[in-house]
């Protein structure tokens, strides 16, 4: 069996482009502000924590959905070490897109800094400050916000090639959109 | 049926390709955002960078303003501000405040005698748990007016060159008011002699959404005895902050909180332009401090105070400068962190604040 034809259901499609949007927009965001001195820093930092916790939530979300509705296999003729890969790199994600939320909050809170995030919303300190425990959190938000982009490169590189090398649909089965014969088949369906 | 996978039917070379500029494309636009290709772009670590010292950095300390002392007080609010911003600062009544007196330089060690500008930082927190932080000094006018020349003031000032500070002054006429201010301006030997402003303009906003654009100033309510600069050399490297724990030990010392309303065109994104006398000014109350603590173990060394950590009702205004601040101190807030193995030896060496 392959997966073509097998798709993630609206809503796990609609939890990944959401997410792809939102932390693509995070990443650029937090290099971006922390590289140039601007006004519009306030504005981005402040972007940046709101988003962050809106990602916490959707990865949560996103998490029990996937739980609830598996996921399409991989094709079976797919080589065993990219069937690996498939798998490790998934953990990864979202191993990552979990941990930097989490990194990014109990950073501040150890650097004793109040989080406010849009709409007024306060967060209550729920760590006390630390000094050593600031410089390990930032340390790991800072370097794994790297590896993430790495592994979001190494995703968008491993889709493309089961969109246009292997054409599998391994690539449909997340495409926002169906693909031609996806909607061919769709379309055929009511008029049997 | 899924059809089995018509892989590799074609040459996958162009496809292969479309991958590698995917991939390249959103790497150099991750690496141009990072400002990896922008070997010119200012920033916050080149600042903070620009501040480091001939002998190196105080390492464990404030990149800026490394020496100085803590105090924790009230700030009694009289109820003047509300008219001018919803904060919950400005409703009458007593509110715990915690800040630190300092010395603007990158040298935990410097003698006060040598440091021109002194600073007040100050955090006021309310019930509602609205944090309100802000890094005040003692001069009516800042340097200069944009952050690339606050980096261009520091070159000039560690430059080898003994021209680049006369460079300087040519290319940035700003400059002017600070410096004569600093040759002029009588010395105190007190931090509680000294007026601590906020130089940079913010909006405040208040219950009815009115928005003013101000900024801020306290002003000391203790005698100013002018001294010179060589008597003050005389009085020892650390006088100002066993002067001031023991002042305060003696009495809570206080400053007049006043808050000076720009009228319609006054500059405010520009510190260096002081705003035209007579405009309205409201004082909103009063910051009582009451104890003094070496920063040690003071409860104002795990703060950052950073200028852009405001209460519901103040906000940044196109002064470019809050931003650049808080960019910039947060960079010295994670380094210092980090150094915290190197703090004590460099407080017991600098002869700390309670002896």
């Amino acid at each position: 069996m392959t997966g073509a034809g097998y798709r993630f259901t609206v809503l796990q499609r609609s939890l990944h482009w959401l997410m792809a949007v939102c932390i693509l927009a995070m990443l650029f965001i937090g290099v971006g502000m922390n590289s140039t001195v601007m006004p519009k820093y306030v504005p981005l930092l402040a972007t940046h924590k709101t988003l962050g916790a809106v990602i916490l939530i959707l990865v949560l979300i996103r998490l029990g959905v996937r739980l609830r509705y598996g996921v399409p296999p991989l094709p079976a003729d797919l080589p065993e070490l990219m069937k690996l890969a498939a798998h490790l790199s998934h953990y990864a994600l979202y191993l990552l897109m979990i941990a930097l939320p989490l990194l990014g909050l109990t950073m501040l809170w150890t650097g004793a800094y109040p989080i406010v995030l849009y709409g007024d919303i306060r967060l209550p300190p729920l760590l006390p400050q630390s000094d050593a425990m600031h410089t390990l959190l930032w340390n790991a938000h800072f370097y794994l916000a790297f590896a993430l982009f790495a592994v979001i490169l190494l995703h968008v590189a491993a889709a493309l090639f089961h969109a246009l090398v292997r054409r599998d649909g391994v690539f449909e089965s997340m495409a926002p959109m169906p693909s031609h014969n996806a909607s061919t088949r769709i379309r055929a369906t009511p008029a049997e | 049926m899924p059809e089995p996978s018509p892989s590799l039917s074609r040459p996958p070379i162009g496809s292969l390709v479309i991958i590698a500029l995917v991939v390249a494309v959103g790497a150099s636009a991750f690496a141009y955002t990072a400002g990896w290709l922008s070997p010119t772009r200012l920033t916050p670590n080149k600042i903070v960078d620009s501040l480091t010292p001939p002998g190196g950095p105080s390492l464990g300390h404030r990149r800026n303003h490394a020496k100085g002392i803590c105090f924790t007080g009230v700030f009694e609010s009289n109820g003047n501000g509300a008219e001018l911003s919803s904060a919950h600062v400005f409703t009458h009544g007593e509110y715990p405040a915690l800040g630190r007196f300092n010395l603007a330089t990158a040298d935990a060690n410097a003698p006060d005698s040598t440091v021109r500008v002194r600073g007040l930082g100050l955090q006021l927190s309310t019930p509602d748990g609205e944090v309100w932080r802000s890094a005040m000094i003692d001069p009516p006018v800042f340097p200069v007016s944009t952050p690339q020349g606050f980096y261009e003031l520091q070159l000039a000032a560690r430059s080898q060159d003994p021209d680049a500070m006369k460079a300087f002054v040519a290319r940035h006429p700003e400059f002017a008011p600070f410096a004569e201010w600093a040759k002029t301006a009588p010395w105190t030997a007190s931090y509680a002699e000294e007026p601590y402003n906020s130089l940079n303009s913010f909006i405040f906003v208040n219950g009815s959404g009115a928005e003013h654009a101000v900024r801020w100033s306290l002003m000391p309510q203790a005698q100013i005895v002018p001294v010179t600069k060589e008597d003050l050399a005389k009085l020892g490297p650390d006088y100002l902050s066993q002067e001031i724990a023991k002042r305060v030990a003696k009495a809570p010392q206080r400053w007049t909180m006043v808050v000076t309303v720009a009228d319609p065109g006054d500059p405010t994104a520009d510190p260096t332009k002081a705003w035209p006398p007579g405009r309205r000014a409201v004082e909103v109350g009063t910051l009582v401090v009451q104890r003094i603590e070496g920063e040690r173990d003071g409860p104002c060394r795990e703060i950052n105070f950073d200028p852009t950590i405001l209460p519901k009702g103040v906000y940044v205004s196109d002064d470019p400068f809050p931003a650049a601040r808080s960019a910039a101190y947060a960079v010295s807030y994670d380094l210092r962190t980090s150094e915290l193995k190197y703090y004590p030896y460099h407080f017991e060496t600098a002869g700390g604040g309670e002896q």
